[in-house]
């Protein structure tokens, strides 16, 4: 069988073979030995990030990261599974304050936190997801109960708050997860509705704007997506949602699909405006492009991303093969990724 | 100059023992709301618009499982939800644990025409219906006698599954219960964790294609009997249950999970998109291919006026009709 642009036969790649009656089968051709080297991407954020992002506002991000990204690839040299590794990572990031996750999740219009997370396993496509959550110290754990304890893969407001309790996870008070930070930009945000009031016709429908946000995207969502050892895929994705949203409002990064997705093939984290990833069905559509195209990993995720409005999407995605891509059509995504062989990249801006 | 189409659905996983007179019921249901859609778009009607006011209809008469007629939550109450998805510019609106708005599929596109994001739930939901003005009514509304009796059932159900040789306690011959009991030990036809006589056909929902060419899908849903609070299905989440643009609009029902993971709605479009399938065939892959061991249905118009539908499982209470007079109701294969 052909194998077009393969340049190093060493490196393991895969083959989709037409079937019959539009049907479609993977076939994962090593390279010089099995099992495939495993890898692992993370990111903490894609947006209008400036340039001139201050040292003490980049470094601590840039600090977590590269720990995130130790933890997780030692995880995984030690043998852990994409599903419990995906897990840990958004963990870490979830309680590091300077995130948009569990810990320094941006604040609802009414000043409180409303938390979501999703995870899928890739080997057999088990999901779990979350919403609502003000006291759940990480979410992306009570996402994976979901998704082991229940016969659900979703679980939202006061009956995930209950469940939460149920299986005994670390909770606190909801003020333990408010940052100076999110007060801050929770007010420049309702100053620049208030502005946009006074001197435009006010539309409801416009996107909520945060101007004088100098500091980055006001959607720092969290993810991680890894292949292990065995070629098992998982992706776990962590939010706490838009600048003054509305009580209730739901995002991305609980849609299985749009924020998260994950299959024997490859595995997908987002992060962006939550709105256009849901309509544009992000994370499975870069997966259905590689299934029903045939594109490679890196092409299918640049098609998916131009496809959806400037400025709204970032996402992290890895392959059965071992494959890493970050893609973003912002100025910026916070992100970082490393691969068995040793590549390894923690970065802001394109290079 | 496009041909309009229009597919509803009123839940797949029905009884294959349903009396038929439920049959004749749901049929007529079917037939009725069928008949409002098409009303609408020989008179010309968006096809977004046409969706709201069939679902709307599906919601409201008490026979499917949305809107009135929902089935409860363990708790005995009502939790419902819907989305909504315009296949011009695909613009979407979704809705999850509204429990006193009368027609939630109207609260999802509000979401989508009158907020700026795409999906609200729960309390934030519900203010929103206020501030709206929606019609709101008490969560008794939507509650069956029948539904109640059928949370009975799937709680003991829900133990029985587990070890059918439990005696049951105070058992009078319920014929649903001794088929219940049957269900599981002999023909053990099972959904969602339910029997198939118990099991409440999930979801109602609707998809068209106007004479512009355009598409809209909707889905509606009271979810599973004797579900958590605060479970979220496949209907409100769009990818799964719902989907629309331009090649075509899809509405699901049935397993809630294998719908999620198998990202159902989309799917069929995207196999359409990507593999130049039609339409018809690529509901078959996705209903052949895509949902494993999971038991799912649904139905679909393309952007070209040709109308489909599929289910692995034992009948989906269905309508189609198109606008070359072609018009159906069905309950089996």
């Amino acid at each position: 069988e052909e194998e077009p642009g393969r340049a190093d036969p060493t490196v393991p790649t895969i083959e989709l073979l037409q079937g019959g009656a539009g049907g479609w089968t993977i076939e994962l051709v090593a390279g010089a030995d099995r099992p495939m080297g495993w890898a692992i991407a993370l990111h903490g954020g894609a947006g209008d990030i400036p340039r001139t992002l201050p040292p003490e506002r980049r470094e601590p991000r840039l600090a977590t990261l590269r720990r995130c990204l130790d933890l997780g690839a030692a995880a995984l040299r030690a043998g852990r599974s994409a599903l419990d590794v995906v897990e840990l990572v958004v963990r870490e990031l979830e309680d590091c304050p300077h995130f948009n996750a569990g810990k320094g999740s941006v604040l609802t219009s009414d000043g409180t936190v409303e938390m979501e997370a999703s995870v899928m396993d890739g080997t057999d496509m088990r999901c779990g997801a979350v919403s609502g959550l003000s006291t759940v110290v990480n979410p992306i754990s009570l996402a994976r109960l979901v998704m082991d304890k229940t016969p659900h893969i979703y679980l939202a407001f006061d009956g995930a708050e209950a469940f939460a309790r149920d299986q005994g996870v670390e909770i606190r008070d909801q003020s333990h997860f408010i940052t100076e930070e999110n007060i801050e930009r929770l007010r420049n945000a309702k100053e620049a509705n208030r502005v946009q009031i006074d001197y435009t016709q006010y539309n409801y429908t416009q996107p909520i704007q945060a101007p004088n946000d100098d500091d980055n995207s006001r959607t720092g969502t969290v993810g991680c997506v890894a292949v292990d050892a065995s070629g098992g895929l998982a992706s776990a994705t962590s939010t706490g949602g838009l600048v003054n949203k509305m009580a209730g409002r739901v995002g991305d990064t609980p849609v299985i699909g749009a924020g998260t997705y994950a299959n024997a093939l490859c595995a997908v984290s987002t992060t962006g405006k939550g709105e256009d990833i849901i309509r544009h069905t992000v994370a499975r559509d870069v997966v259905a492009v590689m299934e029903h195209r045939g594109l490679p990993l890196e092409e299918a995720a640049a098609r998916v991303v131009a496809g959806v409005p400037r400025g709204s999407v970032g996402l992290v995605a890895v392959s059965a093969a071992g494959e890493v891509t970050m893609a973003y059509n912002t100025t910026g995504m916070f992100r970082a990724c490393a691969t068995e062989d040793g590549h390894s990249e923690v970065a802001i801006w394109p290079a | 100059m496009a041909r309009w189409a229009i597919a509803i659905h009123g839940g797949a996983g029905v009884d294959p023992n349903l009396p038929e007179h439920r049959q004749e019921e749901a049929k007529r249901v079917l037939a009725r709301c069928l008949q409002v859609g098409v009303d609408l778009l020989r008179a010309g009607a968006t096809a977004l618009d046409v969706v709201e006011a069939v679902v709307r209809e599906l919601e409201t008469d008490p026979c499917f499982n949305s809107g009135r007629g929902s089935a409860l939550t363990r708790a005995g109450t009502v939790e419902m939800e819907a989305s909504i998805m315009d296949g011009r510019g695909r613009r979407c609106g979704a809705v999850s644990g509204v429990s006193t708005v009368k027609n939630p599929v109207s609260l999802a596109r509000r979401v989508m025409d009158k907020s700026p994001h795409s999906y609200l739930a729960f309390d934030g939901a519900e203010h929103f219906a206020r501030e709206q003005g929606l019609e709101v009514v008490d969560n008794s509304y939507f509650i069956t006698e029948e539904n109640v009796s059928m949370l009975k059932l799937a709680k003991e159900a829900n133990s029985i599954l587990f070890d059918y040789r439990i005696p049951l306690a105070g058992a009078d011959t319920c014929s649903a219960l001794a088929a219940a009991v049957e269900g599981h030990g002999s023909n053990g036809m099972v959904m969602n964790g339910l029997p198939i006589s118990i099991y409440a056909p999930e979801t109602v929902g609707c998809a068209v294609v106007d004479s512009n060419g355009f598409t809209a899908a909707a889905t509606s849903t009271g979810g599973l009997m004797n579900k958590m609070t605060g479970r979220i299905g496949d209907s409100p989440l769009i990818g799964a249950g719902t989907y629309a643009c331009g090649h075509c609009a899809v509405s699901c029902t049935g397993e809630g999970e294998a719908i999620i993971r198998s990202t159902l709605a989309r799917d069929v479009a995207a196999v359409m998109e990507y593999k130049g399938l039609p339409l018809q065939e690529a509901v078959d892959f996705c209903v052949k291919e895509r949902l494993d061991e999971g038991f799912a249905g649904l139905i679909a118009v393309s952007g070209t006026g040709e109308v489909a539908y599929g289910f692995n499982c034992t009948g989906m209470f269905r309508g189609c009709a198109s606008e070359d007079g072609f018009m159906e109701v069905g309950i089996w294969e």
